[in-house]
């Protein structure tokens, strides 16, 4: 049912009872948004002088940008080693980057207490401050990212210079991606790493940057799976189980690295102890551990159910789950404060533009070739 | 049985989180100041009465508002808070009873001036650690870095900026001590040079009293412009079991270590991308070189 106006394709919109829950959400979410701005932080939030960052920060800004690795991960297996099997998930991931960065940015809009004043971070500069190399990473990633999916829209719209020049610098552009994924990805951990005293030891690492680096390349790779699994439950896009069962053979490696050293880490410095002496930290720390990290790798690394569409979502899930769960734990939960429970302003913006990015996913989905060349038989079951 | 975090870092301190750090020996000092000669002040509790005249001072001085009741009289405010830069709080168990004043530490080496993205909290070389309104964005990482958790916020505001003791900057540019300083009656808070400060605290502790054989604040976080001493556990009133690593060290590093990336990410990615690249440009007539490379790959579909 694909209508073709001009080379854009609009396909049939997903208007069922879901779809307007989100959209009903993110006006909400966006409602609010506009309230907290015009009455403050203190009118909408839970957040107080003991506890500054609140959920925004954890899960939105920290969580968020995690799960968004995947676009620079896909990015460089695509272009840099060329295993060309997996472009076609190549735009959509892009495009969730994409998303997920202006979410996160928007975020922090939200957040800070003088929005108004983003720009400062353009010509104020404190290279001591990781937040600092943060901002403009994610400035300078948004703009690549942009270019990056320009491609997409020219392609619909049939420009053909502008693609011309776009394709000229394609692998400049992935290869600036790469580092200033690799450079924020590992800084949001050197953010944390200035509150040794602050976040409890079972969380606090001096590794923080390795850490956040590592399991961002696995969430972001479990992400493209729950892309794939949403657009081909929503659109009928062959959910490409093949592809994606070889692209998530990586997440094992990576997370195995990464729980060997985090153990390590708790050994030789005697962490461990902690993890004896029980109580909400050891009990979190154990189901961060097995749930968010030994669970994906088992699930991933058994071709069974990794070439199954229930078993990989499922991984995809817990790996997902376990990054959000080690970002609020180290940032949130552990870190000491007055106590704190988001307020119901916080929840609604937090879901509100969650659901505000799957309006966007969707609307790019409808309106352009987000998956290359689909085959007459695949646009014939739109 | 708990294990204090202070004694457990002291353990590990040089332990794993030494072996991850790029081996960078600078010093992550904002400012390099000399730390004999900075500006300090001592708070002796066992001579502080609890007169709370610092406080006041403090309010008038600062144009801070104050506490008030719903019907408009005047109350003490009971934490600081965006109106209260200094406060003077009150421990008591059925043994002993001490009072205890709190404001800014002045850090030599400032967390939160580190922090800052934009450079809103600056270290004067003459110790005060100041805050530039018109340059912060909000983000409140000062807040959270802190481990004073000294920097308050407006948080009743549309648009809330920092509040914190400033240390009487411009005072002291005039050679003059600052209010707090300047009100104690007691002696119990004074002002002078680092050195000085922490002579007369040495001093002190091997005289007469009770004292406590610790001064507060000397190595606390790197060392900080305000010491203490007192004849009750810190701990008791209210003060962080806090590390001696300057904190601003533990993040520098790795911030030198970002060109290092860079230069890494640059260079491993080119070098891949050449060489999983070279049959195609024999084989393919040079087509992947200008435009091929965004191109499906012929033959694979969606
Ligand atoms: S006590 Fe806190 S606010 Fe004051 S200088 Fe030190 S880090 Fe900054
Ligand atoms: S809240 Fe303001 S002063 Fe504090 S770190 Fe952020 S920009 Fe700097």
């Amino acid at each position: 049912m694909a209508v073709r106006l001009g080379e854009i394709r609009l396909r049939r919109y997903p208007l069922g009872p879901g779809m307007i829950l989100v959209w009903v959400l993110a006006a909400l979410g966006m409602g609010v948004a506009v309230y907290r701005w015009i009455y403050g932080l203190g009118a909408t939030t839970n957040l107080s002088d003991g506890r500054p960052w609140g959920l925004w920060i954890s899960f939105d800004m920290m969580s968020g940008i995690g799960l968004a690795a995947g676009a620079f991960t896909v990015a460089a297996v695509v272009y840099i080693f060329n295993l060309k099997k997996f472009y076609p998930i190549v735009r959509a991931t892009i495009l969730t980057g994409f998303i997920s960065y202006t979410l996160a940015a928007l975020t922090l809009m939200v957040d800070l207490s003088q929005p108004q004043r983003i720009w400062h971070l353009i010509i104020y500069w404190n290279i001591h401050s990781p937040l600092f190399e943060i901002g403009w990473c994610v400035m300078l990633y948004l703009t690549v990212l942009a270019l990056e999916f320009s491609p997409v829209l020219f392609d619909a719209l049939n420009w053909k210079v502008p693609l011309k020049i776009i394709r000229a610098i394609t692998i400049p552009l992935i290869i600036a991606g790469v580092t200033l994924s690799t450079m924020h990805q590992s800084t949001l951990g050197t953010m944390l790493t200035i509150l040794p005293d602050k976040i409890h030891p079972l969380f606090y690492s001096r590794l923080f940057p390795l850490y956040f680096y590592l399991t961002a390349i696995a969430a972001g790779l479990a992400m493209t799976v729950f892309e794939s699994f949403h657009s081909s439950r929503t659109y009928g896009y062959p959910f490409e189980i093949k592809m994606l069962s070889k692209l998530v053979k990586g997440i094992p490696w990576v997370l195995g690295i990464y729980f060997v050293i985090r153990l390590a880490e708790l050994f030789i410095t005697g962490k461990y102890l902690y993890l004896l002496q029980g109580g909400a930290p050891a009990v979190m720390f154990i189901i961060e551990m097995v749930g968010g990290v030994l669970v994906p790798i088992l699930y991933f690394s058994d071709p069974n159910t990794r070439n199954d569409v229930h078993g990989i979502t499922w991984g995809a899930f817990f790996t997902m789950g376990g990054l959000i769960l080690n970002r609020v734990n180290a940032a949130l939960i552990f870190m000491d404060g007055s106590f704190y429970l988001p307020s119901w302003q916080e929840l609604a913006v937090t879901v509100g533009l969650t659901c505000l990015g799957l309006i966007m996913f969707d609307a790019a989905v409808r309106f352009l070739p987000m998956f290359p060349e689909p085959t007459p038989k695949a646009v014939k079951r739109l | 049985m708990p294990i204090s975090r202070r004694d457990f870092l002291k353990v590990t301190g040089a332990g794993l989180g030494a072996l991850a750090l790029p081996a960078a020996p600078v010093s992550a000092s904002t400012t390099e100041i000399a730390t004999d000669a900075t500006a300090s002040m001592l708070y002796d509790s066992t001579i502080c009465v609890g007169c709370r005249a610092c406080q006041v001072a403090c309010k008038r001085r600062a144009g801070l508002p104050p506490d008030v009741d719903p019907s408009g009289l005047y109350e003490m405010p009971h934490d600081l808070d965006s109106k209260t830069w200094t406060i003077i709080k009150l421990y008591k168990d059925q043994n002993s009873d001490s009072f205890v004043k709190n404001q800014c530490m002045h850090c030599i080496h400032p967390a939160c001036v580190s922090v800052c993205p934009v450079g809103a909290l600056e270290k004067l070389e003459s110790g005060p650690v100041i805050y530039h309104r018109e340059r912060c964005i909000g983000c409140r990482y000062c807040m959270a870095a802190c481990p004073f958790s000294v920097p308050k916020t407006e948080w009743e505001k549309p648009l809330p900026f920092i509040q914190k003791c400033d240390f009487c900057a411009d005072l002291q540019a005039n050679g003059e001590q600052p209010k707090c300083s300047e009100a104690c009656p007691t002696g119990a808070l004074i002002y002078g040079t680092r050195k000085a400060m922490l002579d007369i605290a040495r001093g002190r502790l091997v005289g007469e009293g009770n004292y406590v054989q610790h001064i507060y604040g000397e190595k606390e976080a790197g060392g900080t412009s305000m010491v203490y001493i007192s004849d009750l556990d810190f701990t008791k009133l209210g003060f962080p079991e806090q590390s001696d690593v300057s904190l601003p060290d533990i993040t520098w590093p790795y911030m030198q270590g970002t060109l290092g990336v860079i230069g890494v990410m640059v260079t491993l990615s080119t070098a891949i991308y050449l060489r999983t690249h070279r049959k195609d440009k024999n084989g393919n007539n040079g087509n992947n070189g200008s435009n091929g490379n965004n191109q499906p790959p012929k033959g694979k579909e969606a």
